[in-house]
């Protein structure tokens, strides 16, 4: 029972924030603002499923790093899986900026260089997934795809921050609209908000981890029909 | 040592593809073809081509010699010849030599490209220096950024698919920023408008050149 706590502490956690989010961030007081009204809200889950994005692009990256440095399959699946939450999580961050775009800006989708620059990085990421899946050794297709994921977020990925902000942009942070700083003066959005990238991170997490041990045990299982 | 090794590589590229003439007259076939294809489209809708849609268009086509042409610099080499490269040469210098090699292509096409475009679609230009900068910074950008993914792609088993869906969301930044800088240049507004792009361009083809020779010593031991 010791060893469950010590070992899973993480995981409940992560239970605890998103019911955490889930319930207060619907109840909690928020700014009464023109136009963005309830939809405020969506910083919980939007700007935060965002940052948890990152921090899963970042951890592959990082993942990518060591495989090239180790040759170990382990670091390879760990950044494959990664990559993969991140793209959950970017799909799922285009999908809630979507209804919120819907309700502030009156359309689903608009020609907007932040969103443009969203769409490359998932273009990027997914591109990664195929690069994976049509390499058959897995010590070569490590080795590929670390090199591909380490040189694509050296190119492009950094330009999602940079590229926006050279053009004017609709998106709250952009050109005279105000960002996530502005709103982050509230306490009572910072006290969910932070919980809420937190909590999203370590599901992320869990998923992830959950993913690789699939892997690492479907390869010992056909190590074994080998033998 | 590296820059020796670098030099003679160069001369064996530029040797190679001198004799085979073949692989260059075809790649100015595809360049003329698909700039004359712009052009008859383009003039059977009876209305002129506005500034924006000729900048964009340039830019298309040159993105796409620039796959076609540079595709072929790992993609069609022998996995014989690789070996043996692999005995004899520092991946650093060949990766190099192959960057600079197809930069220097991709100028000449670049080049060529504009000047048959312009007899075709008409020439826009207000800023020619300008504009000759952008095609410089472009023919770089577009090798150095497919060189390296052409090395990745030519691992793999479908690597002309590859090479596309790899390479197209990496170079939207450098693309993007080219046809700002370009927009400028025909337009002809302030130099001193566009400085923040071209910086930002050259930095970005840095990284890029940078990175590339980082991690292909990693790619090249996969053989």
């Amino acid at each position: 029972m010791r060893t469950f706590f010590t070992n899973n502490w993480w995981k409940i956690l992560a239970i605890v924030l998103m019911y955490y989010v889930l319930i207060y961030g619907f109840l909690v007081d928020v700014p009464r603002l023109a136009i963005l009204n309830e939809t405020i809200r969506n910083l919980f889950f939007h700007v935060a499923i965002w940052f948890a994005m990152f921090i899963m692009l970042i951890v592959s990256l990082v993942y990518s790093i060591k495989y090239l440095k180790h040759s170990s399959l382990h670091h390879d699946r760990i950044a494959g899986e990664f990559a993969t939450a991140g793209i959950v999580f970017g799909l799922l961050g285009v999908a809630t900026g979507s209804i919120w775009a819907k309700f502030t800006w009156g359309d689903w989708w608009v020609n907007d260089p932040k969103l443009n620059a969203t769409t490359v990085a998932l273009l990027i990421y997914l591109a990664y997934v195929v690069l994976r899946s049509s390499i058959e050794d897995s010590h070569q297709k490590g080795r590929i795809s670390a090199v591909y994921n380490i040189f694509a977020f050296a190119a492009a990925v950094p330009l999602i921050f940079i590229l926006p902000r050279l053009t004017d942009s609709l998106h709250p942070g952009n050109g005279g609209n105000p960002g996530f700083s502005a709103y982050d003066l509230d306490s009572n959005l910072r006290t969910v908000f932070y919980p809420a990238v937190i909590g999203w991170a370590l599901l992320g997490v869990w998923f992830a981890t959950l993913r690789v041990r699939i892997k690492n045990m479907s390869e010992r299982i056909d190590d074994l029909h080998n033998y | 040592m590296i820059i020796r090794q670098t030099w003679v590589l160069v001369k064996k590229e530029i040797l190679i593809e001198l004799r085979m003439k073949y692989a260059l007259s075809g790649m100015i076939l595809y360049l003329i073809s698909s700039i004359f294809l712009a052009y008859i489209t383009f003039s059977t809708g009876r209305a002129p081509i506005n500034i924006p849609t000729w900048n964009v268009l340039f830019w298309i086509i040159m993105l796409f010699v620039a796959t076609n042409s540079i595709a072929k610099s790992f993609i069609q080499e022998s996995r014989e010849r690789i070996l043996y490269y692999y005995t004899i040469a520092n991946p650093h210098a060949i990766i190099l030599a192959k960057m600079v090699f197809n930069s220097c292509l991709m100028l000449f096409l670049v080049m060529m490209g504009f000047v048959i475009y312009i007899i075709l679609l008409g020439n826009p230009v207000g800023d020619l220096p300008m504009f000759l900068l952008a095609l410089l910074l472009g023919a770089i950008g577009f090798s150095t950024t497919f060189t390296m993914i052409s090395s990745i792609a030519s691992k793999a088993s479908n690597s002309s698919t590859l090479m596309a869906i790899l390479g197209f969301p990496v170079i939207v930044p450098i693309l993007l920023l080219l046809i700002k800088i370009s927009r400028n240049a025909i337009e002809g507004l302030a130099r001193s408008t566009i400085y923040d792009e071209v910086l930002t361009l050259s930095a970005i083809i840095i990284i890029a050149i940078s990175t590339s020779i980082l991690l292909f010593p990693y790619l090249w031991r996969s053989n």
